[in-house]
């Protein structure tokens, strides 16, 4: 069966969250806490070279000096995390490194055929390129050799760190640095995986490139980070998809995106979050804080964010573009689901220096059950942003009564040349819908489904087809049980 | 037994009776109207058949071929044959008419225990029916009934009773904001379906619509009662005279 079709395959047969189950494997586990030691030990187990280490130092000096203040501002309410109390490593025991897809452990590939993603290269057709990064280590690379041919990298950011310094040196930290904020502090001490991909000048990369990351070890941390090179005048197309097996407990993941887009390049990255989200009590579930940022740091140079988020309790996340080249255009599309007790405080930033730059938002938030969703967002114009464009739209679709939407823009224009236009909508699906679809048949989730894929359709059609028609139903089995 | 059985139905809304008695057979093939003033519980009647919520059955019943139609979710009467025409079709802001249409087919076809339709057959089946219906081809991709003018709604009602091939279909104030060529394309449609397994309710406040769609029997609804009863001849007695005669009725 094709990679996609799988997919799908593995989507349709899914009821409530399906990727619950673990994985039995033995792991290697570091010792639970975070302390210097821990950093060292997490730095000497990826065999970082020293410049690595000392910045993984750095960064937990400055962590501890904030230690007590976690972001506070967010419309999110969860108890205390305790930093102490969870693993900051852990990996599969795999023995020495595989060598080809064929020594990975056959319990690591039967869990990622569950997943429905595709590790072997037979699967040629697919044209999707996979890393895959189980707990804290990529446990596999497909198709690196043909894309090596055309001079893309793609390949684990601890592989990254070994093999390509140079690169990694020169753009690691120049978009998120690791004093940004709590989170991608407390990422860039004990960052374990993730990938890396450069794509040469001039190249359109001819697949798209694919991160499948994977939680499994109970009380485990995910930190991962990710760094994408675009060269000039290069064109990539990054997905990103991420599930977690059912714990009572919460697990927290805090990934650091870096994307650099350089003169005329094109990088379009797409996530479909689908973290365990908590039973419906608000039981156990993600804590997702991540930092994605990306510099359009190129004259015309585009970016755009697409993500689908249904999974995780809590969801923090602002995907965001500093549009530093002339004419550099940065796009945000989004949709964000919660249902039972989930919670999602996510936006986007726009943050305009060069001439002409242009920015575009639309933000779609959907909430069920006793969930609270929040779109939050920035758009600044500096002053030598001579002509700069925003369009925002924000649009809220509340089902049920119990539930919040909230909509919070900010906009910054300190250039007089400058356009932004900002629209928002919050509107509920009307009983009156409902038995419209419902006299044709269609039983009340296939109804919400179709009235909230409508809702969502602008979004949904910017992601790439394998991913769109997954997203499409994910959107469907979220709301389940939203309507009684 | 008759395709549709209403026996002694009172229906209330917020408390206040509606419908206060209703008796009507319908059998399989027949077309019967509904006529009466504004107020006279036409639409009450048409939601209380296909299942709409706070509509409070008080007494009586309601049978489609035999089975209790009142125990049934509105989605499961849909499947079972039941179709309404909204006299205000709703918007679905995003979902082209073709997504709709399809989905709306394989839920009927999956209670029929058949595959989904495939995309190729679905399109040359929509665009067989939208020809006939005088409906252009670029609707289809257009969000549903968001933007149409009312007689595109009216006919994208018709255009839905004709994919799903009901058994029973109430036609509610189906003429209300149609012009006289649209009125015709859409009664035409609705000829069309007319067969012996079929049945209608057309529900009209004029009998113009009756010109078109020529019915078996006339139900004068006044009050929540149905008054009189009787031929195609009754409506046109009713154009002539109108609905006062029986007003009085009433308040005798």
């Amino acid at each position: 069966m094709a990679a996609t079709q799988q997919t799908i395959a593995a989507v349709q047969e899914t009821e409530k969250y399906k990727y619950g189950w673990q994985t039995e494997i033995e792991s290697d586990l570091a010792p639970k806490g975070l302390s210097e030691d821990i950093v060292r030990f997490i730095s000497a187990k990826k065999e970082d070279p020293e410049w690595m280490l000392e910045w993984r130092l750095k960064a937990y000096k400055m962590w501890l000096t904030q230690a007590d203040q976690e972001p506070s501002w967010a419309k999110l309410d969860f108890p205390k995390i305790d930093y102490q109390d969870a693993y900051y490593y852990a990996a599969p025991k795999l023995g020495d490194a595989p060598e080809s897809l064929d020594e990975v452990d056959p319990k690591l590939r039967e869990t990622y055929d569950k997943l429905g993603i595709p590790l072997l290269e037979q699967e040629m057709l697919a044209g999707v390129a996979v890393d895959a990064v189980f707990d804290s280590v990529s446990v596999a690379t497909t198709y690196k050799k043909k894309l090596n041919e055309m001079g893309v990298i793609f390949c684990s950011i601890s592989e990254a760190i070994k093999e390509h310094p140079d690169l990694v040196k020169k753009y690691m930290g120049t978009v998120v640095p690791y004093s940004d904020n709590f989170f991608a502090t407390l990422n860039s001490a004990v960052f374990t995986d993730g990938s890396f991909v450069y794509i040469p000048k001039g190249l359109r990369c001819p697949m798209e490139l694919s991160t499948y990351f994977r939680i499994n070890e109970k009380n485990t941390g995910q930190f991962e980070r990710t760094l994408i090179i675009a060269d000039e005048g290069s064109h990539v197309s990054y997905l990103e998809g991420c599930t977690a097996p059912q714990r009572d407990e919460n697990q927290l993941h805090a990934a650091v995106v870096e994307l650099i887009a350089l003169d005329d390049a094109e990088i379009k990255y797409s996530t479909v979050q689908n973290w365990y989200p908590g039973d419906e009590n608000g039981k156990g579930g993600i804590y997702n804080f991540v930092t994605k940022r990306a510099a359009c740091r190129g004259k015309n140079s585009k970016v755009t964010w697409t993500q689908v988020e249904t999974g995780s309790a809590i969801t923090w996340k602002y995907p965001s573009c500093i549009l530093q080249g002339d004419n550099s255009v940065g796009e945000f599309y989004s949709v964000a689901i919660t249902n039972n007790h989930q919670q999602a405080d996510t936006g986007t930033k726009m943050i305009h220096l060069g001439k002409n730059t242009r920015s575009k938002i639309i933000a779609k938030g959907i909430s069920a059950g006793q969930s609270n969703s929040t779109y939050r967002g920035l758009v600044r114009i500096q002053p030598k942003a001579d002509g700069a464009r925003n369009f925002t739209q924000c649009d809220s679709l509340l089902i049920g009564n119990k539930c919040g939407a909230h909509t919070v823009p900010y906009i910054e224009s300190r250039n007089p040349t400058a356009l932004t236009e900002h629209e928002a909508t919050t509107s509920k699906i009307s009983d009156d819908q409902m038995f419209y679809c419902q006299q044709r048949g269609m039983n009340p989730e296939e109804a919400v489904s179709l009235i909230v894929n409508g809702f969502c359709k602008e979004v949904l059609q910017t992601l790439p087809m394998e991913f769109a028609v997954e997203a499409q139903k994910l959107v469907g089995i979220s709301l389940e049980g939203s309507v009684g | 037994m008759a395709l549709i059985e209403i026996s002694n139905l009172h229906v209330s809304v917020e408390g206040k009776e509606i419908l206060k008695g209703i008796d009507l057979f319908i059998n399989a093939g027949e077309v019967h109207a509904i006529m009466g003033p504004n107020g006279s519980g036409k639409s009450t009647l048409s939601y209380v058949l296909s299942g709409r919520e706070g509509y409070e059955v008080t007494q009586g019943s309601i049978s489609l071929s035999g089975e209790d139609l009142l125990a049934m979710e509105p989605d499961a009467r849909a499947r079972a044959g039941i179709f309404l025409a909204f006299q205000y079709p709703l918007e679905i802001p995003g979902v082209a008419t073709s997504t709709f249409l399809k989905t709306a087919l394989n839920a009927k076809r999956r209670a029929q225990g058949l595959d989904e339709i495939d995309a190729m057959e679905f399109l040359n089946l929509v665009k067989g029916k939208m020809k006939e219906l005088e409906i252009s081809t670029d609707m289809i991709k257009r969000p549903l009934n968001v933007g149409f003018s009312g007689g595109e709604k009216k006919r994208a009602e018709v255009l839905q009773m004709s994919l799903l091939e009901p058994q029973f279909a109430i036609l509610d104030e189906t003429d209300s904001g149609l012009d006289i060529d649209a009125l015709k394309v859409v009664s035409d449609g609705v000829n069309a379906l007319r067969g012996p397994e079929r049945s209608f309710l057309v529900i009209t406040h004029y009998q113009r619509l009756l010109n078109y769609i020529v019915p078996d029997f006339v139900h004068v609804l006044v009050g929540g009662r149905i008054v009189e009863s009787g031929g195609k001849e009754l409506a046109e007695m009713l154009e002539a005279e109108g609905y006062a005669r029986f007003e009085n009725t009433k308040a005798a």
